[in-house]
């Protein structure tokens, strides 16, 4: 090898900072911030609240918001501060049981369907699509009428909606991954299709599987509200925003306060999430990564 | 191409010299389309129509022609990537036509490619050390960390360059970091599809020189599959010109250049000194001083 070459390839190794950092976007920013005010909120509501909030008191019941009781109280004197600061962890518990069932069944279902032979794909997809065009609401309502009314059975359910969105987003970051050089040379190399899948395919599809997951997000917290408002979602007395709206209902021409206050965090906490995947989709688009 | 496909066993019994490195007897691959009217089928594409060829031990083999004439599909099957769907193909003597991938392992050892794009012939998640050592983990091979930095020597590289990912290199590094990747499992056979061509022309030169250098000195054999005849010419003895899926002509490099004898070559020769220099501004010739 000539003295020459090898110099000038030492010479340009040089840029070594050369990843190209797109700038933060305003969506992530203020998802990211919304997103972490409602992870305070849960976090505080173990140490702190102001008062419990399931401790019923009819002798302050349906007050103004005070400095003692900063959202006032509902019919039973509950302080809805505190129960929409302890209702911040049924919603994030919620969002990470049914996000992980869907993306831990989705996405190697997805990756499956992108590597196996391309009939044994098509077949998994329309399978897959049967269980798209099925209604998540009906599923997880279903689900109640079976195994009974329960947080955990919401979630499992809105989890189970959602895999197809998974599986029929990773199937098509798979399939774009296989047809890489770096696949065939990895292929070329003697690689199996496990240790392709597990070394090539997933992290090349990782940034996917967060968007989708942060969106997914959205949907589950959405999705245990309106459970909770129907009466199929987290059973009294956990607070959930969902059910805090219901309760509300009957009482809103005399304190609509009531439903402002849950509906105002659950509309916030969904708008963050959304905002989070959108701004993480910007920022780790496959198609924009990596490419010059 | 007229000969019919034999049972005959394609490696040669002892005694009659040393058996080739690549073999390839009426290969054709046919792709069928997916249906676009409900009345008749698509008309299959045919990528490969009958070719057949034979590279010796050691030889560098070029294979020039326009894009879409079947280059790549044909790599594919040499490799044991893709299947041919008619015709046998052997390497080193072993046909490797319907082996499942267990017993293409030795494919796999002897084998190794270097590809044209060098954004994404390597994973931009792994680090350039594990994207080297791959081959190495896959065949289960030792001493791992010892055979990178040796190969990344090789290839004009720094030990360094392990521990980085690919995009913090040039496009004519990754092309190095390719190379090495192809030369971990100590293969007797590379085949190389343009892997100038996406090169700045100050890199081109010396990529091509680095792998005319270590075919040299690892006295591999060299498949190179391009559509540039200059850099064909700087790198190959022998040349396959290729055209619709067809070999129109084989023979020695400097043959073929002097006396092409088949109209498409000429055609491809003409197009040579305008385009070939104009875009690049370099010819073999220079090639050949450095």
């Amino acid at each position: 090898m000539s003295a020459a070459a090898t110099e000038t390839a030492v010479a340009s190794a040089g840029p070594a900072g050369r990843r190209r950092r797109r700038p933060v976007t305003g969506s992530l920013l203020v998802g990211g911030l919304i997103v972490a005010i409602v992870i305070g909120m849960a976090l505080l509501s173990f140490v702190w609240t102001p008062h419990d909030p399931t401790l019923v008191n009819p002798a302050v019941r349906l007050q103004e918001p005070s400095a003692e009781y900063w959202f006032g109280t509902d019919k039973f004197g509950r302080d809805v501060f505190s129960q929409v600061l302890m209702g911040s962890r049924t919603t994030l518990f919620v969002g990470f049981v049914a996000v992980g069932v869907a993306a831990l069944v989705g996405v190697p279902l997805g990756i499956v369907a992108g590597m196996a032979p391309r009939w044994c794909g098509e077949l998994l997809m329309r399978g897959n699509d049967l269980l798209l065009a099925f209604p998540a609401l009906l599923l997880a309502i279903m689900f109640a009428a079976v195994y009974g009314a329960g947080t955990l059975v919401a979630m499992v359910a809105i989890g189970i909606a959602s895999i197809p969105h998974f599986a029929r987003l990773i199937r098509g970051g798979t399939l774009q991954v296989m047809e890489t050089e770096y696949v065939i040379a990895a292929r070329a190399a003697g690689r199996g299709p496990f240790a392709i899948a597990v070394r090539h395919v997933l992290p090349n599809v990782s940034s996917l599987v967060i968007v989708q997951a942060s969106v997914g997000f959205a949907i589950a917290v959405l999705a245990e509200a309106a459970l909770s408002f129907l009466g199929f979602g987290t059973p009294p007395p956990t607070p959930s925003w969902g059910r805090m709206l219901q309760e509300s209902q009957e009482l809103l021409s005399i304190a609509p306060r009531l439903a402002v206050f849950p509906g105002v965090a659950i509309a916030l906490a969904v708008l963050g999430f959304n905002l989070l995947g959108d701004g993480l989709r910007d920022r780790f688009d496959p198609k924009l990564e990596d490419r010059r | 191409m007229a000969e019919q496909p034999t049972s005959t066993p394609l490696a040669p019994g002892p005694g009659t010299g040393p058996v080739d490195a690549i073999s390839v007897r009426d290969v054709t691959r046919v792709y069928r389309r997916p249906r676009t009217s409900l009345r008749h089928a698509s008309p299959p594409v045919h990528a490969l129509r009958g070719v057949s060829f034979a590279i010796p031990q050691g030889q560098r083999f070029g294979i020039v022609g326009e894009s879409g004439c079947g280059k790549s599909t044909l790599l594919r099957i040499l490799a044991g990537l893709d299947r041919p769907t008619g015709g046998s193909v052997a390497i080193d003597g072993r046909d490797i036509t319907g082996l499942r991938e267990r017993q293409l392992k030795f494919v796999r050892e002897r084998l190794q490619l270097v590809f044209q794009d060098p954004m994404s012939s390597l994973d931009p998640r792994m680090r350039v050390g594990d994207i080297v050592a791959e081959p190495l983990a896959a065949q289960r091979q030792g001493n791992r960390r010892e055979r990178v930095a040796e190969l990344l020597e090789a290839v004009g590289l720094r030990a360094d360059a392990a521990d980085r990912y690919p995009h913090q290199f040039s496009g004519g590094q990754r092309q190095r970091i390719s190379i090495a990747r192809a030369l971990a499992p100590r293969p007797k056979i590379i085949v190389a599809d343009e892997p100038v061509s996406a090169l700045d022309v100050s890199v081109r030169a010396q990529v091509l020189n680095l792998i005319a250098d270590l075919v040299d000195e690892l006295s591999l054999t060299l498949v190179f599959v391009s559509h540039d005849l200059s850099v064909v010419r700087h790198v190959c003895d022998r040349v396959a010109v290729m055209h619709a899926g067809q070999i129109v002509e084989t023979g020695s490099t400097e043959q073929v250049y002097e006396d092409p004898q088949h109209s498409y070559t000429r055609r491809l020769i003409a197009a040579v000194p305008t385009l070939g220099k104009a875009l690049s501004g370099v010819s073999a010739a220079d090639l050949n001083r450095e």
